[in-house]
């Protein structure tokens, strides 16, 4: 019961920044509700005992890709707040009911598929999973080469983030 | 859930909230004394014996100074801001421990607030939290000064991270574990009874880098590019004043001590000292001491180094900094296959 | 305990308001946000299948999406400046030419 209100706490304010995401104007606002919702996240992930990811959500966005959005709308110095051109408008008004159509949709067969499951008794047998020893097994084993893979993509995204970001001398 | 857990929890919040807090006036006046005694001078040495006093009568002049809100400031924000610095730096203390379990009114009490089993995370994840609030106060004061200082700590906060990191990444190898309580126990001993077991004479070169990359990243000299007065007229806290600049300091000072709080931990062997097994109360007086040593050397430094340059000071983390730690980590994870 | 359904909801409507982000937003930099903000609605679905499956896997596959996030953010970005350095302005309307 507890917990449940917790979970509800959380998400409505996880939904309530998410929001504010999209209605803020000036991008930096929007960077700090992302935060929020980031950090609502991390929430409801230690809720369902994946601590380590709830941690590492804090550190890599939370903490540093939001770090680095931040930078650059201070570098850029983006104060002004976006207009909207005219004859997009109708896009406003097209996009509400086709999210309410989405949510629905989703939500819908979510609640259908997935209102009468309980845990198998041979899954609740099974060791939890989410801490650090779990993940750090799971990612040394099975998931060795995409592990790999990944750092070679990080290599290839600071390469070339330092050749766009360069400015081309004279 | 019994009442007494509860009681506990609360008299330990209680205690180590009071202690910190005087710790950080206290360390304000020391830094000032020191600082003065380095410079060939005294210091503040009028308000009370030795100027002991002195944190009070600062406290009540921050409580009394007006409160200054720029026209253009954008006002949410600017006050918003402060808060967001200080919090993160005072929450990190709740998953420091600064001693063993201690057995006191016949109960198993953990010298800790609470205890996580990824506390070297947890305390990862709030120091970085810490950047927004000076990110904030340069961007909403409106003011290019404050954005300039912004700026640079937000550069400098990603940068030296990343050495920061792949220095404790040496120590979790070693000891296994992201508990700072569990990190702290394979401290524990000595070897030939002479020399204690602490993990910088096993790494000196993740100690090195761990101290230089925590003293870029609470801000202190020789990396106080976001606060330099003499180009930035102090930064990012430029158009703060009265207790709102207060809370500012205290973030910083706050910062300094959990820094030196997990350099301890990770490197000095924690609450580790002669006698700690027996007499387990000793323990924080270890821990203690060591903190002030670290706060005594930033003060040192503060006294004896000069300020960077921005871009000496990008080049130093990305070009030295990271190629080293990247390379310790290496070398670590070799040596412990190769002892292990 | 929080039934499986309620974090897949909670997901979803974090994914849809990500996505009509996308289509309303107008500044490049909003745009990505809303990206990211997708991105952790199926982070949150992985997460919950995978405890509510005591299978590691879901999580190893979070753990990758977050690098993947960061290199994005990080290609992204050096984009963003780049436009920004030619034209002036992060208004999608006005990036329209297949160059620079």
């Amino acid at each position: 019961m507890m917990e449940q209100a917790f979970f509800l706490i959380l998400a409505t304010l996880a939904v309530g920044a998410a929001l504010s995401v999209i209605i803020q104007r000036s991008p930096l606002y929007s960077a700090f509700s992302l935060i929020g919702v980031f950090a609502c996240l991390a929430g409801t992930y230690i809720m369902l005992k994946a601590q380590f990811l709830g941690a590492i959500q804090m550190i890599v966005y939370a903490g540093a890709i939001m770090v680095l959005f931040v930078f650059v709308i201070m570098l850029l110095n983006i104060r002004k707040e976006e207009t909207a051109l005219d004859k997009y408008r109708y896009l406003w008004l097209l996009s509400i009911p086709f999210a309410a159509t989405l949510i629905v949709e989703v939500l819908y067969t979510i609640l259908k598929v997935t209102s009468d499951f309980t845990s198998l008794p041979e899954m609740a047998k099974r060791p939890e999973v989410g801490d650090s020893q779990s993940i750090g097994y799971g990612l040394y084993t099975g998931y060795l080469m995409p592990f790999e893979l990944t750092s070679i993509l990080i290599l290839l995204a600071i390469v070339g983030s330092v050749i766009l970001a360069r400015r081309e001398k004279d | 859930m019994d009442i007494y857990k509860l009681i506990e929890w609360v008299v330990k919040i209680g205690i180590v909230f009071l202690i910190f807090m005087h710790a950080l006036a206290y360390i304000v006046l020391l830094e000032r004394r020191l600082l003065g005694f380095i410079q060939m001078r005294l210091g503040p040495n009028r308000v009370g014996p030795f100027g002991l006093l002195q944190p009070l009568a600062d406290g009540i002049k921050f409580f009394f100074k007006e409160e200054i809100i720029p026209r253009d400031a954008d006002r949410t924000l600017y006050i918003i801001a402060p808060v967001v610095a200080l919090v993160p730096a005072l929450t990190t203390i709740a998953v420091i421990p600064f001693g063993d379990t201690v057995n006191l009114f016949g109960r198993q009490i953990e010298l800790s607030i609470t205890r996580v089993d990824i506390s070297m995370l947890v305390i990862l994840a709030l120091t970085s939290m810490g950047v927004y609030g000076i990110v904030l106060a340069g961007w909403s004061s409106n003011n290019k000064y404050s954005l300039m200082g912004g700026l640079r700590s937000s550069a400098q906060m990603i940068s030296y991270e990343l050495s920061l990191s792949l220095a404790i990444v040496g120590v979790v190898i070693f000891s296994g574990s992201l508990d700072l309580v569990q990190i702290a126990k394979e401290q524990m001993g000595t070897w030939g009874g002479i020399i204690p077991k602490w993990n910088i004479f096993t790494q000196p070169i993740g100690f090195t880098l761990f101290l230089i990359s925590v003293i870029a990243e609470t801000n202190r000299v020789p990396f106080d590019l976001p606060e330099a007065e003499t180009e930035l007229v102090a930064g990012f806290h430029t158009e703060y004043s009265s207790m709102k600049f207060a809370i500012f300091f205290i973030a910083e000072y706050a910062n300094m001590v959990t820094a030196s709080a997990m350099a301890t931990l990770l490197f000095l062997g924690g609450w580790h000292g002669p006698y700690v097994e027996k007499f387990p109360l000793l323990g924080p007086v270890y821990f203690t001491m060591k903190i002030l040593f670290f706060l005594v050397l930033y003060i040192w430094l503060r006294g004896t180094l000069p300020r960077f340059r921005y871009d000496q000071l990008m080049k130093f983390g990305w070009k030295f900094m990271i190629p080293v730690a990247l390379a310790n980590v290496v070398l670590v994870a070799a040596l412990a296959l190769f002892l292990y | 305990m929080v039934p499986l359904s309620w974090y897949l909801a909670l997901s979803a409507v974090l994914f849809t308001i990500g996505a009509v982000g996308v289509f309303v937003k107008r500044n490049v930099i909003s745009i990505f946000m809303c990206i990211e903000l997708m991105l952790n609605a199926v982070n949150l679905t992985l997460i919950a299948f995978s405890s509510f499956y005591r299978e590691v896997s879901g999580q190893l596959f979070v753990f990758i999406v977050m690098t993947v996030a960061a290199a994005e953010a990080g290609v992204g970005l050096a984009l963003v400046i780049a436009v920004f350095r030619n034209r002036e302005s992060l208004n999608t309307d006005d990036i329209n030419l297949l160059k620079l």
